[in-house]
């Protein structure tokens, strides 16, 4: 069964898992700009900020490895990061026995200290959010109902999608499918092509017995009210990471 | 009230490329009443079961549920008062969570806060299914599935309730559990099959549908046993099976 998503909320019942999605969301984005305008020289800005991440993560139970781990989800983006002190301008800098760009050095220093904080701050995010929790804060931010929706189906049937695509690899391949590199292209084309016609059926379908229920063009809304406490609990930590980010500006 | 849960007037439905799918159904079902909707494939029953409740507008005739005419206008209470297990539970239960999934309907009927809650939770309860409120449908079995579905309609309080070949895809033990939840339920039940004993067990009258028409109407042992009527309509028990008779013999199955 697909669907890494399953697999991101850590299901021990901390104080974060109960603070509003809403407010946990909000914090987030904050955070990450916050982190964002934090000037790259001040690299004991980026140390407060990292350890309230940390701090963020110790409170709500989530296990800093398993944040690490989740880490790994940035590799690719930082592979862009690693060339740019090797392609970048005047200066350079000799490092142990590489000639390195200076300015090159820096974008990359910026980009893998930043990158690196907002997605740690997000790995929290999600071990201590369910997705249908997700999917209400978003609701509850104003995000258009119809863009939830979309995502909301598009989460509840991948799964579906994903077995009725190892179905057909199974009964292509009992039947003697499969053979050289040119047959798989082939069959994975015509696989594709099922999977359409079938997945806009079981939309139709899916769209029927919406109707049966009362359908008429609006979903319902799911999402509940956050107290002011639960805001304020939850924007300390964009606050504590903008004003990390005003001093060091100002210090610079 | 004494209007019948549902009644079907010379019901002519025609699809949009010319294939007639029903010829002039008349089906009466009283309060309370289980039917049984038996027929080969391609009979017409699951155009039938979409007349019930508006999605298919017949092109001729009339269809009624507890006095009050499918039309247009009454279409938010018809599917209130109508509520559908679809074949597929992939297709009926399209929401994040069982919980949510269950409070579809209800919400769309304009439930909200604690009334809401307590409706999900009564309906979840029935089908036995309150531990799952919080998980996706995708994590249930097939039998767990097909009980929550039976849970978004019964969320309704429907007066009528339509299970579209309940039995399929089941294992004996998730058959038999849905079996007994439909027959504890205090509600007009069509069940439409070609179980032929899954409608034996919870139906003591069946209408048999072929090519669109209804072509027997009455108790249900008395049409399994009538082996020319249903060689006639492509139906026969399985292998092994028999209608008990009264004195609780069995008679022998048309195979």
């Amino acid at each position: 069964m697909g669907g890494a998503h399953r697999h991101l909320l850590i299901h021990e019942e901390g104080p974060l898992h109960r603070l509003p999605p809403q407010c946990k969301l909000a914090a987030t984005v904050l955070f990450v700009f916050a982190v964002v305008a934090t000037p790259r020289e001040e690299f004991w800005a980026f140390g407060v900020e990292a350890s309230l991440v940390v701090l963020a993560a110790l409170i709500g139970g989530v296990p800093l490895w398993s944040i690490a781990k989740r880490l790994v989800i940035e590799v690719p983006f930082l592979l862009f990061a690693v060339l740019l002190p090797i392609v970048g301008r005047q200066p350079r800098v000799d490092v142990l026995w590489f000639s390195l760009s200076e300015p090159g050095l820096w974008a990359a220093w910026n980009i893998v200290v930043k990158g690196t904080i907002g997605v740690a701050a997000t790995v929290v995010l999600a071990a201590t959010t369910s997705i249908p929790q997700l999917l209400s804060g978003l609701e509850r931010l104003r995000v258009p109902r119809v863009m939830v929706g979309i995502t909301a189906f598009m989460i509840r049937y991948a799964d579906v999608l994903g077995d009725e695509v190892r179905r057909m690899n199974i009964a292509r391949e009992s039947r003697g499918g499969g053979g050289g590199r040119v047959g798989q292209v082939r069959a994975l084309a015509s696989t594709a092509g099922t999977l359409f016609v079938r997945s806009y059926e079981r939309g139709e379908r899916v769209y029927l017995a919406m109707e049966s229920r009362g359908y008429t063009g609006t979903m319902p809304d799911r999402s509940t009210a956050a107290t002011a406490r639960a805001w304020a609990v939850c924007l300390l930590w964009p606050a504590i990471g903008a004003t990390i980010a005003a001093i060091a500006w100002s210090v610079r | 009230m004494t209007a019948p849960a549902l009644e079907l007037r010379d019901v002519v439905y025609r699809y949009p490329d010319g294939h007639q799918a029903l010829h002039g159904i008349d089906l009466t079902v009283e309060r309370g009443e289980r039917v049984a909707v038996l027929g080969p494939n391609g009979a017409g029953k699951t155009t039938l079961v979409l007349t019930l409740n508006g999605i298919l507008t017949p092109q001729l005739g009339a269809v009624t549920v507890s006095g009050l005419r499918v039309e247009k206008e009454n279409l938010r209470e018809i599917r209130r008062r109508v509520g559908i297990v679809f074949q597929d539970p992939d297709d009926q239960l399209f929401m994040p969570t069982v919980r949510e999934d269950v409070a579809f309907g209800p919400a769309n009927l304009g439930l909200r806060g604690v009334e809401l809650e307590a409706c999900v939770a009564t309906a979840l309860d029935i089908v036995g299914m309150s531990a799952a409120a919080r998980r996706s449908p995708h994590h249930l079995s097939f039998g767990e599935r097909r009980r929550v579905a039976l849970a978004t309609v019964l969320a309704m309080q429907p007066d009528v309730l339509v299970l579209d070949e309940p039995s399929s895809n089941l294992d004996p033990v998730a058959r038999r559990e849905l079996a007994e939840i439909v027959a504890e339920l205090d509600v007009s039940v069509v069940l439409v099959t070609h179980d032929l004993p899954y409608g034996l067990q919870l139906c003591d009258r069946a209408v048999v549908l072929d090519e669109g028409r209804v072509v027997a109407d009455g108790p249900i042992a008395e049409l399994l046993t009538n082996e020319p009527l249903m060689a006639a309509h492509r139906l026969e028990l399985p292998y092994g099976f028999g209608v008990p008779a009264p004195e609780g013999q069995s008679v022998a199955s048309s195979s």
